[in-house]
């Protein structure tokens, strides 16, 4: 049995823990991916019985989405949209640093970037997820889209549906859908700079005032360790 | 009562809408209408430009985001019980539903799974945020087409179903109550009892409904033939719940792919579809829909199994590294969160997939030569809320 | 009021503004009327609620407190409008309402003016009120006004024509075209020979009255004919500039010309004044004439509005189409066999 979850990413070998039940189905739809794209896949994950993550270069993006339509039947599309694998320098642990900051501690640098199933080379990773009513099996694809110019080619002609999906993500995460009929902004206003999805993106009103409910996460009273009792009866 | 008798005279309506769509492409002047932001058929404060030749809508184009709250960024500064505050809000009139996918998801990549009782709760409570969502959609149906009294109707025997939400969770809106790994308490005493009288009047809403509405020749007439959605467009569109079962796709999450830690595999029920894909069907689904959810809580009640209602979790709840997908058949169709989690005490990436917004990303395609009424009657069979689309 | 007026002698502009007082007051209070029996109470009871309970005895002030509230509210008038049509059209609406009144008989004297053409006056000014409404869609400087406008501009003319026809087999019937001589007609009438009960048309003439009733409703812009103010799709259509008392006028035309109109339908097909048993010359129609009336007026407008809770509303085009195919060759089918019948008999 060949592993066909690529080497990258804790999930991963989290995953290599358990005992692997196999899921020929989503093996099956895998191999049909690999005959018709390629080298094009270039990561894969799967979780048995459950789902298929399959990792394409972004050249392959439009083909991969016509594949998946048109050979393994996955004409429902679900969604569309973005990762920014950079840790946040803002984010939410980060928040406490800001405490610990004002009380004197000394801030913590963010850790190092890592990426999700079927491994990831960039920051920006665009991912879909497409579905066979029929069977009832999804493929969550994903693609790595370059640092300097993120951009790639439309899923309009392949699934209609893309069209608001992808506005969304041009605008929160600044990738280019190049052919998109219609890409303006969505949510914002029209004139609004910066790309409030990514993670360097600072949340102001967080900065500005610290959300008072930070204090559910501090240990609880005579609590050592974090890992603390259940709450089961 | 429902069946369809005259199925050519709706293949003709179809054809002559399409025709419309191809002979307006050429009208050139006309006027834009802007429906909404602040209108009474939005719902919320959806905007639609619509571009007119008389009452003919040359082109219709939503415009979202006046509700924009951004969820999916407040998400990665909130700790996972707290997101569910949040999510609350997305769908206000089923918030209950919203909860469970991201719970769910939680405890798929934390691999925990909450006690049968828990369970059994959780999807009468999910039910029952569906019959206070539906029941509204089809008095406001009602409404925008021109019927006030089953508007009002829909308000009093939907209150009996937030009573009894309210008992169980102390909220009527928003009530925040699920948890990973379970659920925050136990049902009160008499709730069983009081629950089963609150469906029967459900379901003597819906036979109300199906008389004053469905069977209304004006009503059929409105909405026979209006906004016909192809399946397979249907499908490129994403649209999914009752709007895709209305043309015809045979798909409910709750009976295929229904993720674990809900009990529909111990009830017995009918997933409805109609093969039109006209306004009429998708309402006709929903009228079914809240009659098949009264029935699945009544089985339900009976058969809770005693137990515990929280599993073992942590008390700080860190989610193991790694992605998750789980989504569910909420009122408006299928809702789900990808969830990528870096084992942290935040999620680091939520993508909240909502039904409505991909539901109304079809308005484009289906109201291009339809008179303005029926953008009316298109959005509202559509159904959306403003905090699925927006987020 | 007429007779009654000159008989005790006075002058002309004494008599007419006695009448000027008389219809002044009497239009507001039977708008208001059918305003707090029907949208309030008789509507709250169809939609199981509870409907206004705080202003006076079981909340029947409560319209008045609007009124006074409408009054209060100053006069916004949209900064494109063109201001003297957009003033203009309420007043222009109203007007066509308190030209109804003048002929409706609440017996016999009991009229601001018994005209021989009676019917055909009120169908003549009835059809005023659409200049009106044009006036205000257009005046307002909005897209949905401007659609409310037309689309009632439309619908109205459209529904004029079987509103007249329904009416065309009644004065055949009854050989006159002046209310008073119709109701007269359906109270000397007999069916069979049989001549207690009169002959109110509505036993004959009742493919008439129904499409009498669907055109009153299309005049009105009641559900199921409501497009020219569908809330749900233009905002309020014509309406959706106005605010305080010119918004005010409107409505008091709406509910006032229902009262006038189920009093035509009343006098054409129910008998008006006319109370079984009593002939119409009697003394005793001073009080009666008008309590009849009244009591027949709300039977019809509880049918009105009967129907404007319940069904949904037609599709601008269904409209046109339910009044040019349906409504107006099943009038004229009506007006034949009437007339075959008139001579035969």
């Amino acid at each position: 049995m060949i592993r066909l979850s690529s080497a990258e990413g804790g999930a991963a070998e989290v995953a290599a823990d358990e005992a692997i039940p196999t899921d020929e189905l989503r093996e099956g739809l895998l191999e049909s991916l690999r005959a018709e794209l390629g080298a094009a896949v270039v990561g894969s994950h799967i979780r048995p019985g459950d789902d298929l993550w399959v990792r394409v270069t972004a050249d392959a993006w439009r083909t991969a989405g016509e594949v998946v339509r048109s050979i393994l039947g996955c004409t429902y599309f679900d969604f569309l949209s973005a990762i920014d694998w950079l840790p946040s320098p803002f984010g939410r642990d980060m928040d406490s640093q800001e405490d610990l900051i004002i009380s004197g501690a000394e801030p913590r640098e963010p850790p190092a970037m890592t990426t999700g199933y079927a491994g990831g080379d960039t920051r920006l990773q665009v991912f879909a997820r497409v579905a066979n009513l029929d069977q009832h099996y999804g493929v969550t694809l994903k693609v790595d889209v370059a640092d300097d110019d993120p951009s790639l080619l439309t899923w309009v002609p392949v699934y209609a549906g893309a069209n608001w999906h992808e506005r969304e993500a041009w605008e929160m995460y600044g990738i280019t859908f190049v052919g998109h009929p219609h890409l303006v902004h969505m949510y914002l206003p029209g004139d609004f700079e910066g790309n409030p999805m990514r993670k360097d993106f600072p949340l102001l009103a967080r900065r500005v005032k610290p959300w008072p409910g930070i204090v559910d996460v501090e240990p609880m009273p005579g609590g050592t360790d974090d890992e603390g009792e259940g709450e089961g009866e | 009562m429902t069946a369809v008798t005259d199925r050519d005279q709706l293949a003709a309506l179809a054809a002559r809408a399409n025709d419309a769509r191809a002979n307006i492409e050429f009208e050139d002047d006309g006027m834009t209408l802007n429906i909404g932001p602040q209108h009474p058929a939005t719902h919320g404060t959806l905007r639609i430009v619509a571009k007119i030749d008389g009452e003919q809508v040359v082109s219709a184009e939503p415009i979202a985001g006046y509700m924009h709250r951004g969820y999916e960024k407040l998400t990665e500064v909130r700790t996972y019980p707290q997101v569910t505050t949040l999510i609350n809000r997305i769908d206000w009139l089923g918030s209950f539903a919203n909860e469970v996918p991201f719970i769910l998801a939680a405890e798929k990549l934390m691999g925990i799974e909450a006690p049968p009782r828990a369970q059994h709760i959780r999807t009468i409570l999910f039910e029952l945020s569906r019959l206070a969502n539906i029941s509204l959609f089809l008095g406001d149906l009602a409404i925008q087409l021109g019927g006030l009294t089953l508007g009002f109707y829909s308000f009093r025997d939907r209150e009996f179903v937030l009573n009894q939400i309210e008992a169980v969770t102390g909220g009527r809106f928003h009530p925040n109550f699920d948890r990973i790994g379970g659920l925050k308490d136990d049902l009160p005493k008499g709730w069983i009892a009081e629950t089963k009288v609150a469906m029967q009047k459900m379901r003597a809403f819906c036979d109300e409904a199906d008389d004053l509405l469905f069977g209304n020749e004006i009503f059929q007439k409105r909405t026979r033939g209006i906004g016909v959605i192809p399946a397979e467009v249907a499908k490129s569109y994403g649209l999914s719940g009752p709007n895709a079962r209305g043309s015809g796709i045979d798909w409910d999450l709750r009976r295929d792919n229904c993720p674990p830690g809900l009990a529909y595999d111990k009830v017995d029920w009918k997933v409805w579809t109609h093969p039109d894909g006209d306004a009429f069907a998708r309402s006709w689904i929903r009228l079914q829909e809240t009659r098949e959810a009264s029935k699945i809580v009544d089985q339900l009640l009976d058969t809770i199994p005693s137990g515990p209602i929280m599993a073992k979790v942590p008390r700080i709840i860190k989610v193991p590294e790694g992605e998750a997908w789980v989504a569910t058949e909420n009122p408006l169709g299928e809702m789900g969160y990808y969830i990528v989690s870096k084992g942290d005490l935040v999620p680091f990436r939520v993508k909240i997939r909502s039904a409505s917004f991909n539901n109304v990303s079809i308005v484009p395609w289906v109201c291009r030569g339809v008179y303005i009424p029926d953008v009316i009657t298109i959005l509202a069979s559509l159904y959306f809320i403003l905090g699925d689309i927006d987020r | 009021m007429t007779h009654v007026l000159s008989s005790i002698d006075l002058a002309y502009w004494q008599s007419t503004l006695i009448k000027l007082i008389v219809v002044a007051i009497l239009v507001p209070t039977t708008a208001l009327i059918l305003g707090i029996v029907f949208l309030f109470k008789v509507m709250s009871w169809m939609q199981s609620r509870k409907g206004p309970q705080e202003a006076g005895p079981r909340g029947l002030l409560q319209l008045l407190a609007d009124g006074a509230k409408f009054v209060q509210k100053e006069d916004l008038i949209p900064d494109k409008a063109d201001r003297f049509v957009f003033k203009t059209a309420p007043i222009v609406v109203l007007m066509s309402t308190l030209l109804l009144y003048v002929a409706l008989p609440a017996s016999q004297h009991l009229v601001v003016e018994d005209l021989d053409v009676g019917v055909f006056f009120a169908l003549a000014v009835s059809s005023l009120s659409v200049i009106g409404i044009l006036m205000a869609g257009w005046s307002s400087a909005n897209k949905y006004s401007l659609m409310g406008g037309l689309r009632a501009g439309g619908q109205l003319i459209a529904y004029e024509l079987p509103m007249v026809l329904a009416v065309v087999g009644v004065v055949i019937q009854a050989g006159t075209l002046s209310l008073n001589g119709i109701v007269q007609a359906q109270a000397n009438g007999a069916i069979f020979g049989f001549s207690a009960l009169g002959n109110p048309f509505i036993l004959t003439q009742f493919v008439g009255f129904f499409i009498f009733l669907a055109a009153v409703q299309a005049e009105l812009t009641q559900t199921p004919f409501d497009m020219p103010v569908a809330e749900s799709e233009i905002v309020g259509g014509y309406q959706v500039e106005y605010s305080g008392f010119r918004f005010l006028f409107f409505f008091l035309a709406e509910f006032a010309t229902a009262f006038v109109f189920a009093g035509i339908a009343a006098t054409l097909f129910l008998g008006g004044y006319w109370f079984p048993g009593v002939d119409t010359s009697s003394k005793i129609y001073w009080i009666l004439g008008p309590a009849v009336l009244f009591t027949k007026i709300m039977l019809v407008a509880f049918l009105i509005f009967w129907v404007r809770f319940t069904y949904p509303r037609f599709r601008e085009d269904q409209l046109q189409a339910f009044a040019w195919k349906w409504l107006i060759p099943i009038a004229l089918v009506n007006i034949l066999v009437t007339g075959i019948l008139k001579v035969v008999f």
